[in-house]
């Protein structure tokens, strides 16, 4: 991998990320209506002490002064300070930084993991019985939304059947480990289906293109085994489009994880955005907003990086 | 056994390639679609034989046959042996064995029958780790000393496949086919994509290797004119069996075979005089093999065709010492 | 030479044409998936768009709901009543409405931005394609809901705002597809010629250009419309919807909220949650079809 690739895409990710800066900054100060007057909805407050608030929270200087202001906390760390619970959204971000790293991770590692050998076999035994309920199960679990899977798992293993816990990272009274890995198991399923039947789709239909190449029938002519051909020579190349898919997909899940952690209660910082939707607490939304766009651009470079690392046509020039 | 199969065996040695009736078709979802109809033919070690058809001929098919490479659709009939053994007889275990350490093939194309991902240095070692688990440690000197055989610089093993020219590729995939030392090559198209001078190099290549080592050597083309100078008997495929055959020069200069005669005017010799007026393009298409009519197939387009030729389908005849031509013409004299 | 003096010359286009759309269209009805997809879907809108005719939009009021309180579905309720006593059906039928407008108008918006920027890019090529790439890759890094959550506290809740949302979010894709597709179309001899005759650049994109790209842009349309109803039903179960419209995800979020999973209403969330995953679905099967008809490659799939 030439250097000139790796240099290529930081400065392509740095560019996004000042991109995004930029953006959270200015869509922000698109709201018109007061942030310190909504805090206070139907309460009689001072203007003394609303006018103390706005100074608090810098916004009483001019735009440009605001920007540079946010330019130079960001950078330094400082993300505000959270409008309904008054700690630094930074210690309230990583307070929940855990549980949504744990949620997601598990996730999607199991999706792609899942996804991608349900997806080679479908290929390798096109058209047969598993092929056809593969295709079907990856449509069905596409078609209806995360949060909705986790509504309906919810009601059946929770509710009706009493297997599993209704909601929470740990029961109050009882904790541990083996308890908080039962409250992960229903959130974590269903992240998994929602995601898993695009892996499958698309692992099989690039195995399918591969294995008409005739690089394939080079390496039988060698007289390697099926297996080994299958393994060494078409799935290498096969795979290439699953680590597109990867990328594309972290945004998806990251996304899901909000609706779904509000689902079952998970606190993790897909909670924490729906609950500062009830504000709206703008520091706190502004914060998450910058971690998950964040987060998105540094493991797109990193998927990049692996990518240009597994398909040298793409970063040797 | 024909007067030409009899004169190719080398007394007491056996022939290297023996293909006697093989049969090719591919199960289609409109019902079995033949490639190969009935193709015979013996090539004795360190012999050459080139063979030339248009696209659809059913040759590349053919090649693929000897190694029992084809695709599950296809249905295969006839018999093919290799020094002796017969490979649809074969198990499986037996089959990869054989393969590369017996007779090796190139494909046309070599941009896309190399991995795009592997450097050259692994595909070529893969082969001779395969055939040889002991040769692990001497494999990078085995790999350069084929590369260096092949004309190429040992630095050319780190490369990947696309950062190769098309002339670099092709003796990528000759280097390769030496790998293990095979007694039989074949190569199917293996100048087609590579442009005239870059062409000539390669073939130039492959004839020294056949001397030098001795090999066997099948030639696939659709462009007749290479074939004389690198092989030493030429065979002609037309919709899927062999309709002229017999010493390469010969075929080429005096053709028997009415679609021989229009293949050798559509490649002419540049500088040959005989081809100083413009070459005869061969109007019409070669004929769907899904849906043939009766008699020769080559009727529709054949400038000398009789009333008898949509009747039946002739067979090979004897057209001259060690020459064969399948057409109601042959012996006759025009 | 002006068309003036060819003539005919535009009616053979447009018969050639015709006839293209007809074996297009045979061959898509030929494929189970596509008419099963097709007839699900005529199934749907005609529901939604009779829905005055079922059931009277009265039924969604909330002051003037008269039916027992979260009741199983029965032969005067069909699909069960909510908390508040009202008919699911109704709820259901009309949500259809604003899920399926949502969805479309939410495509229309991301297709038109997307192709504008797709063509204009991949036709004019250079800087300016660079810069417009340049754009829309930053517009893809950013992830979905958290972009469609900031836009839609910041703006206020409201139907527009959601299409508008999801218009802005889904553009990209569609442009980066349409850029590659009107590189290789700009390549072929016919734009070629037409230039070599001196026809302009408008003239070559609308005449040359788009019908060319079109199938591709309406295969695209079938499965961007799934992703902006899955979009619309999520952004509305955070409780971002229009509060004053009733849509499936609406719906699911009320359940939600009332507790319908604790409390075993099962009909509460069943119907509008399968309403969604059948009306993904045959947009999702439509598009198949269509792609393997236009793509004849992925026909054996």
């Amino acid at each position: 991998m030439s250097a000139r690739y790796v240099a290529r895409r930081v400065f392509a990710a740095l560019l996004s990320l000042i991109f995004v800066l930029t953006l959270n900054f200015f869509l922000f100060r698109v709201v018109k209506s007061d942030p310190v007057g909504s805090l206070f909805r139907g309460r009689n407050v001072s203007p003394e002490a609303k006018a103390r608030l706005r100074t608090e929270f810098g916004l009483d200087k001019s735009l440009p002064a605001q920007f540079t202001a946010y330019m130079g906390q960001t950078l330094r760390g400082n993300l505000g300070v959270s409008y309904a619970t008054r700690r630094s959204v930074g210690s309230e971000i990583l307070d929940k930084l855990g549980p949504t790293l744990v949620l997601v991770g598990i996730s999607t590692l199991l999706s792609a993991a899942i996804g991608v050998l349900m997806g080679i076999k479908a290929a390798w035994q096109r058209n047969s019985s598993f092929d056809r309920g593969s295709t079907a199960a990856s449509m069905l679990t596409y078609a209806a939304p995360d949060f909705y899977i986790g509504i309906l798992l919810l009601a059946i293993f929770a509710f009706w059947l009493r297997w599993l816990p209704t909601g929470g990272i740990e029961n109050p009274d009882g904790g541990g480990l083996f308890d908080q890995a039962k409250h992960l198991i229903l959130p974590c399923v269903t992240l998994t289906l929602g995601y898993f039947g695009e892996y499958a789709i698309i692992m099989r239909s690039s195995l399918l293109e591969v294995v008409n190449e005739d690089y394939l029938v080079t390496a039988r002519a060698k007289g390697l085994r099926d297996a080994l051909v299958r393994r060494r020579h078409a799935v290498p190349n096969a795979v290439l489009p699953v680590v597109t898919l990867f990328a594309i997909n972290l945004g998806f899940v990251l996304s899901g994880s909000i609706a779904v952690e509000t689902v079952f209660s998970w606190p993790g910082l897909g909670l924490a955005t729906s609950d500062a939707l009830r504000g709206p607490d703008y520091p706190m939304l502004q914060g998450l907003f910058l971690v998950f766009s964040g987060a998105i651009i540094l493991t797109n470079l990193a998927t990049d990086l692996i990518y240009g690392h597994l398909d040298p046509r793409v970063s040797t020039s | 056994m024909s007067a030409v199969e009899a004169a190719g065996t080398r007394g007491g040695v056996g022939p290297i390639l023996s293909v006697r009736d093989l049969h090719v078709s591919y199960e289609t979802r409109e019902g079995p679609v033949p490639a190969v109809r009935g193709i015979s033919f013996d090539l004795g070690p360190g012999e050459t034989l080139g063979i030339a058809g248009e696209s659809g001929c059913g040759k590349s098919s053919m090649a693929a046959a000897v190694l029992r490479l084809l695709p599950p659709e296809a249905v295969v009939s006839g018999e093919v042996r290799l020094d002796g053994e017969d490979v649809f007889a074969m198990t499986p275990g037996r089959l990869r064995a054989v393969r590369w350490t017996e007779a090796a093939i190139i494909f046309q194309g070599a941009m896309h029958a190399l991995n795009p991902v592997w450097k050259v240095k692994h595909q070529i070692g893969e082969a001779i780790e395969l055939h040889d688990p002991k040769a692990a440690g001497k494999t990078r000197a085995r790999v350069d000393e084929l590369l260096e055989q092949v004309g190429l610089p040992a630095r050319r093993a780190e490369a990947y496949p696309h950062q190769l020219s098309g002339g670099q590729r092709q003796r990528v995939m000759i280097a390769m086919a030496l790998a293990c030392r095979p007694r039989l090559l074949i190569a199917d198209e293996p100048t087609t994509a590579l442009d005239v001078m870059v062409q000539a190099q390669v073939l130039a290549l492959l004839a020294e290797l056949q001397t030098d080592l001795g090999l066997a050597m099948v030639f696939i083309t659709h462009d007749l004119s290479v074939l004389t100078s690198c092989c030493r008997e030429l065979a002609i495929m037309y919709a899927g069996r062999i309709v002229e055959r017999g010493p390469s020069h010969q075929v080429f200069v005096d053709p028997r075979h009415p679609y021989t005669r229009a293949l050798a005017a559509a490649f002419p010799t540049v500088g040959d005089p005989r081809f100083r007026k413009a070459p005869l393009g061969l109007p019409g298409d070669p004929p769907d093999p899904r849906a043939r009519p009766d008699g020769c197939p080559f009727t529709p387009r054949c400038p000398d065709a009789q009333s008898e030729c949509s009747a039946e389908e002739p067979n090979l005849r004897v057209a001259g010492p060690g020459r064969e031509a399948a057409c109601v013409l042959v012996g006759r004299t025009r | 030479m002006t068309s003036a003096t060819v003539p005919g010359r535009g009616s053979i286009t447009w018969t050639r044409r015709r006839r293209a759309a007809a074996a297009v269209w045979k061959q898509y009805w030929s494929s189970t998936q596509g008419r099963a997809g097709l007839i699900i879907l005529i199934l749907f809108f005609g529901v939604a768009l009779a829905a005055p005719l079922i059931s009277p939009s009265s039924g969604l009021d909330v002051t003037q709901a008269d039916g027992p309180i979260l009741h199983a579905p029965t032969a005067g309720y069909p699909m069960g009543t909510d908390e508040f006593g009202r008919s699911i059906w109704t709820l259901f039928i009309w949500g259809s409405r604003v899920s399926l407008a949502v969805g479309i108008a939410a495509t229309v918006v991301a297709v038109g931005i997307g192709t504008v920027v797709g063509v204009v890019a991949g036709y004019a090529g250079g800087r300016t394609e660079g810069g417009l790439m340049r754009v829309t890759e930053w517009f893809l890094v950013i992830p979905f809901l958290p972009l469609a959550i900031v836009l839609a506290s910041v703006l206020s809740r409201s139907l527009f705002t959601i299409v508008l949302v999801i218009g802005i979010t889904s553009w990209p894709g569609i442009a980066r597809l349409l850029r590659s597709q009107v590189i290789s179309v700009k390549e072929r001899t016919f734009v070629e010629r037409a230039r070599a005759l001196g026809a302009g650049n408008s003239r070559i994109i609308g005449r040359h250009i788009l019908p060319s790209v079109m199938p591709l842009i309406f295969a695209n349309l079938t499965l961007t419309v799934p992703i902006a109803i899955l979009s619309e039903s999520t952004l509305a179960f955070l409780g971002l919807g229009d509060p004053l419209r009733v849509s499936w995800g609406q719906t699911l979020q009320a359940s939600f909220d009332a507790g319908a999973t604790s409390l075993g209403a099962w009909w509460y969330y069943i119907f509008p949650g399968f309403g969604i995953i059948f009306v993904v679905l045959a947009f999702t099967m439509c598009g198949r079809a269509l792609e393997a008809v236009l793509n004849p490659r992925l026909r054996d799939r």
